[in-house]
Formats: C-alpha cells, structure tokens, sequence
C-alpha cells in the first residue's frame, strides 16, 4: 500500500517552470513567505506569489480594508507594498532560500510603470512575473488595464518586450467576455494565465448607513466566488493554447480538484489561508488522497477533463 | 512564534451584559504569551477570525483568559462555545506591551482603559501590582468590568464613568493628569476608543513621560501577511535623517501596541 501511494505524482509544468505540487499562495494573502514559515515551512506549497509590487514603495488604502460577507470577505489593501527595489534586496532572498518556485507578481499605475518593474523584476532570480492587471482598490492602473482587450494588449505587449522570465497574466473577472481578454494576451506573448483575481463589491452598515471599507468598495474572494471562478477558467482554458492557473474561493481539496478538471494547470489559494493558515497543507493532502482513492497516477489524468454536456 | 490549534474552554463566565469571559487551557501558548498581545479566533460560519486581546496569562496552569463584547454575528456566535468545547486560534499574536524589567519600589506606571479596552490591561496589572494605578472608564456603573480583579492584583484602581454614577465622573484623562503631576510615574499602558486613546497621548507628551497604546483594526490573517489591518505611524526617512515620513504598520504584527510618540490615531 506504502508503495503505490509513493507513485502518485503531484508535480505539475506551468509555462515550463516545474511546481512540486500544484498548490501556490495567491499574491497578497501570504506576504513575502515569512509570516507563515513561522508555523511550518513553507517549502511545503509548490509556489508563492509575492505580495503585488509596484515600482515605488506605497501605503495602500486607509482602513478599514476588509469586511466579513456571506462565505467571503471583501478586501482594499490598495496594494500596500515595500516596492520592487525593497522586495528584492529584503524579501527575495527569504523566498527563494525557503520557498519553491517564486512568482513576482506586480502592478502598475502607467505602462512605463510596468515595463520599469518588469525590467527590474528580470534581472533577479525570480521563476515567474505574474503581471496584475487585475487589481480593483487602487485608482489609477491595476484592473483598469484587464477591463478591456485593448489595453490588456498595450500592457502585455510592453511587459513581454522587456522579459525572457515565464509571463503569467492575472485577469480580473470584471468584465463580460474572459475569453476574448485571455485569447488577446496570449496573441501579445503571455506564457500563462491566471484567474479570477476578486469581484467587485460592496457592504454598508446600517446602524451609520456608511461603507464598512473606508475605500467604499473593494475585491469579493472566498467560496462565494468559487462557482464565478470555476466557470470563467473553464471558459479562458477553451479558448487559449497556453497554460491556465485557476483561482477564486477554494477552500478544500475537491475545490482543488474541481478548478483543474475546468482547465486549470495548478491553482492558487488566498483567503482560505486567512481562515486556516494550515489549509494549504490540507489542500495538498486531500489532492494526494483524491489521486489515491481514484487511481490517478498523475494530475494530467484530471486537469481540463471536465466532461461537459 | 505562534501556535495554531484548538484548545479547550475551562471556564466561561458572563461577567456583564453582552460581555464574556473565557479560561482556554493551552500550555504551549501561555508558555510564549505576554501582556498585550492577542488570540486569533475561528468561528464556524465565518470567514474572517476575531481578534481579542489576551486578558490574563497563567503560566502555572498553562492557560489564557480572554474578555470579549459581542459586537456582531461572529462574537455572537462565539458565545456558543461551552467549558469543554475547543476554541480554534492562532496566538500568541502581536508585539505586546513593553514592561520594565523591573521597577524602584516608590515608583509606578499608570494603566488608563476604557470599556472594552480595559482587558488587557488586567494582564499589566498582574505583573506590576502595588507599583500600577489603573484608570479605568465606563459609559456607566452597570458598564464596569473587571475592576475587582485589578484590586485583587494589588492595583490601585481609579473608576470613571461618563455618568458620574460612580467614581470620578468625566473623562479618564482627567485624573491621568493628576496623578502624572504627583511626579513618581515611570510609564502609561492604555488601550480603548480611538478619541480616548488621542487623549491619553496628548497628557503624556505634555508631561514628559513614555506611553504606550493598544489600537484595534479589522483583521485578516492576524500573522502580518495580508497587510489588512493598516495604521499610520511616524518614522524618520531612509534618505534624510531629520525628516519624518509616516507610513503604514501593520496592527496585527508591528503592534498591536505602539509606541505613543510614533503612531497616529
């Protein structure tokens, strides 16, 4: 029994980077590693994504950020980061000394904003860029470039001129067609895709008839967003070649298993983190448990085989 | 260092209306907890963890007190954990407060608390005993909690209420003037509502003397990851010594005590 369960492989290629198992923290939930590596090391997850960095350091939203909803929170951090130059000299070198693979997530108000950290971002041992053109509490930038397939394509286009890095793209579930904004970033080079980044939202409080989040509105996650998630990578895995990376409201392992039957290569988990720090070490041993019970030797026996009607 | 796990209730008393105490035995975090910081609770239902201060820390029984308020539906529904129930938390979180290591018999610090931020104080208290004045403020007489068991901990205590239906009717920095006028007071821990908190570092700066204060915010993950729980605090910039910059701290990890000279409230 010992022996077949030591046959299942957990590994997965991700725009030709190697994951040891397909569970990565989703950027802003986990920091920089650090905070965690605390409770138990954090090797344990096949990948990180880095707190979303911008060119220069900023101070994010004033609080409150976050909100409680049904089966879900709301955030609006306003990508509160050290900025690039302190993520490499600080934070980096942690990660990459007791993490697996690294993802550099960043974001950017103006294209030369992009292309600055991208640059910046290339010439260190990263594994991965995630560009984020999906943020939805920051003004100016952020979900403003994923919104529409034209400036999708404006900023994947300048970001990929000056990156050799594996490319992945974070789409913003705010708009109407998936497909259309995944199919014009992979025509601009991208080497992967990532989704759902949150879904706009909003709750006031009825005793002061005011906003819970000082920002008004903010990013929706959680398991209320899971079926939203499912659905949308489901519907951009359709409709690219390259390689998908699913998220938005899994909680469990069979949410997990659930997200690669719709197409997704690996996935990424955030705010059942902020429930259950443990919750990625429950998510990577009920997926080993799944591949057991159900015979599979490796995870391409499930990813994108949704059998649909 | 933190601890994740559940734990048992051994006791849990209301100790005023809509106001709860709860006795957790947890060794292995009572052995790493100090006054100030906090636990980080789970509650079915929900998503988001509830921060409470930690009250009392007994290192020879290996157990934490908690004192909370039900403000909404998950404190609410924490009331429904019993004595022998498990409390799913994360702790002991935050920085704490900084106590002196050891204090001249003639001189004291002073606690200032208001409502619900009173709590943690008593946690102070314990430590310091005779050599700590607690000030503690309530909107009113059936509000007061806790104030016997800072006397039982050799505190002097000082009650306030917004009413006047008993001891000093006003606001507690009234008699925290007072008493830092008498010149024998080394250092002021307070924690309550924002304006009281402002306050309380106004009297301080006037008089000279260092204070600490324990701020809340809504939380994420509690642990310092999510950057969620933001305040402003004053810090001299990297690039020029005699200015300052103010930036973000995050409550749940750079405090959630700070130090009155270099936060904003």
């Amino acid at each position: 029994m010992v022996c077949v369960m030591s046959k299942r492989n957990l590994s997965v290629k991700v725009a030709g980077v190697k994951f040891p198992n397909p569970v990565i923290a989703a950027s802003g939930t986990y920091g920089f590693g650090e905070d965690y590596n605390e409770l138990y090391p954090i090797n344990i997850l096949g990948g990180i994504s880095c707190k979303g960095l911008t060119l220069e350091p900023r101070n994010g939203n004033t609080p409150p950020r976050i909100a409680e909803t049904p089966s879900g929170m709301l955030n609006s951090v306003g990508l509160q980061n050290p900025g690039v130059d302190a993520f490499i000299e600080k934070h980096l070198p942690f990660m990459k000394k007791h993490g697996n693979v690294v993802i550099a997530n960043f974001a950017g108000g103006t294209i030369e904003d992009y292309v600055k950290t991208a640059e910046k971002l290339s010439n260190t041992n990263v594994d991965m860029l995630e560009l984020n053109i999906s943020c939805p509490n920051v003004k100016e930038g952020g979900a403003a470039w994923g919104g529409s397939p034209e400036a999708a394509v404006k900023v994947t286009k300048a970001v990929r001129a000056v990156t050799k890095k594996p490319l992945m793209v974070k789409l913003t579930p705010n708009v109407s067609d998936i497909a259309e904004i995944a199919k014009a970033v992979e025509a601009e080079g991208a080497d992967c895709i990532s989704l759902i980044n949150t879904i706009l939202g909003m709750r006031i409080d009825v005793k002061t008839r005011r906003p819970i989040l000082r920002n008004n509105v903010g990013g929706l996650s959680g398991a209320a967003v899971f079926p939203v998630a499912v659905r949308m990578v489901w519907q951009a895995a359709n409709a690219v070649k390259i390689d998908v990376v699913g998220m938005g409201g899994i909680m469990t392992a069979e949410d997990a298993v659930e997200m690669m039957l719709a197409g997704a290569k690996a996935v990424q988990i955030g705010t059942v983190i902020i429930s259950d720090p443990y919750a990625p070490l429950k998510i990577i041993g009920g997926i080993k448990h799944y591949m057991n019970v159900n015979g599979i030797k490796s995870l391409d026996e499930i990813i994108g085989k949704c059998e649909i009607y | 260092m933190y601890k994740c796990g559940a734990y048992p209730v051994i006791e849990k008393t209301a100790i005023s209306a809509g106001i709860y105490s709860y006795e957790i035995l947890c060794p292995e975090v009572a052995e790493l907890a100090k006054p100030g910081q906090f636990v980080h609770i789970k509650i079915d239902g929900f998503t988001l963890r509830r921060p409470i201060s930690i009250c009392e820390i007994d290192h020879k029984n290996g157990s934490l007190r908690i004192v909370f308020e039900i403000r909404g539906q998950g404190t609410a529904k924490l009331t429904d954990i019993n004595v022998g129930d498990n409390i799913d938390m994360i702790a002991p979180l935050g920085n704490g407060f900084n106590l002196p290591p050891d204090i001249h018999p003639n001189r004291r610090v002073v606690l200032v608390g208001g409502g619900i931020g009173v709590p943690p104080l008593l946690s102070v208290a314990k430590v310091m005993k005779e050599n700590a004045t607690a000030i503690l403020g309530f909107r009113s007489y059936d509000k007061i909690i806790l104030a016997g068991d800072f006397k039982q901990a050799d505190a002097h205590v000082i009650p306030c209420t917004d009413d006047g239906s008993v001891g000093f009717h006003g606001a507690v920095t009234i008699p925290l003037a007072q008493e830092l006028a008498k010149g024998d007071v080394d250092k002021v821990y307070a924690c309550g509502p924002e304006p009281m908190l402002k306050a309380v570092i106004a009297e301080c700066e006037k008089s000279l003397i260092d204070c600490e204060v324990s701020l809340e915010e809504r939380m994420g993950c509690g642990v310092g990851a999510c950057v969620v729980c933001a305040c402003e605090v004053k810090q001299k910039s990297p690039s020029d010594d005699s200015a300052v910059v103010h930036t973000m701290a995050r409550v749940c990890k750079d405090g959630p005590v700070f130090d009155g000279k270099v936060v904003v409230v």
